[in-house]
């Protein structure tokens, strides 16, 4: 099934890129997709657990994702 | 109650006037604004970019435990992206209450929140050319990288 990972800030800049279908096996994790992402050029700058949201919704590693799920990596938030 | 993501600069008078009634004696109006130093270094503007759809529910979710924690329903909160210049306001929060001690609390507990949880994220610009991804909030534990992200091969 094919998830879409959603990039920002110094996540997107790491990766090169804001958007990625990822193709995981059915049942797959939040940490799946991101051992998945760990195999691209410029994964080294990312943090070994980044915060992620599933959906909108902050969400941990162990997550089980559904295809056509939005996995967003977000990187430390400076609003305000 | 009223919460947004903007990209047009702030006007923070408006704010005020729609959150006062005749039936709350206090109104707070907090304005955040780029400011021209961060830890030692001159700054000349910031770029704002967020994750729009999710930061705007997590803000109206903000304002929502906001109005329920301090029961008031005058809520306006604004947060602008894009690129903005010194003195301009990233930030607004007008709340308005029967009485002043929830009114600077609730005003209080959204800036704080916001900063902890908002998925926006600022690309400051300094006056010697370069610049750096800044954090306050939520992650800056799990990088292991401190409060400052490097944005690497950037550096002027």
């Amino acid at each position: 099934m094919t998830v879409t990972v959603l990039l920002f800030a110094s996540y997107a800049e790491a990766l090169g890129a804001t958007s990625l279908d990822v193709e995981v096996r059915v049942g797959a994790t939040v940490g799946d997709v991101l051992g998945h992402l760990r195999a691209l050029p410029g994964a080294d700058r990312l943090p070994p657990s980044p915060l992620v949201a599933v959906n909108e919704r902050y969400a941990k590693a162990d997550r089980v994702l559904a295809a056509g799920d939005e996995v967003a990596v977000i990187p430390p938030v400076a609003g305000g | 109650m009223r919460t947004a993501i903007i990209d047009a600069p702030i006007d923070a008078a408006a704010l005020l006037t729609e959150v006062s009634s005749p039936a709350t004696g206090a109104t707070v109006l907090f304005v955040g604004t780029v400011r021209d130093f961060n830890e030692g270094r001159p700054v000349s503007g910031i770029e704002y970019s967020t994750y729009r759809s999710m930061a705007e529910r997590e803000l109206e979710a903000i304002a929502g435990e906001a109005s329920v924690k301090f029961e008031t329903r005058a809520i306006v909160v604004e947060h602008r992206v894009g690129t903005l210049a010194l003195g301009d306001a990233s930030v607004a929060i007008a709340v308005a209450h029967a009485r002043r001690a929830q009114a600077y609390d609730a005003s209080r507990f959204i800036i704080e929140e916001l900063k902890q949880r908002l998925p926006v994220w600022k690309l400051e610009h300094y006056t010697d050319g370069s610049r750096e991804w800044v954090a306050s909030g939520i992650g800056i534990r799990e990088s292991g990288i401190g409060a400052r992200e490097r944005a690497a091969g950037d550096r002027g």
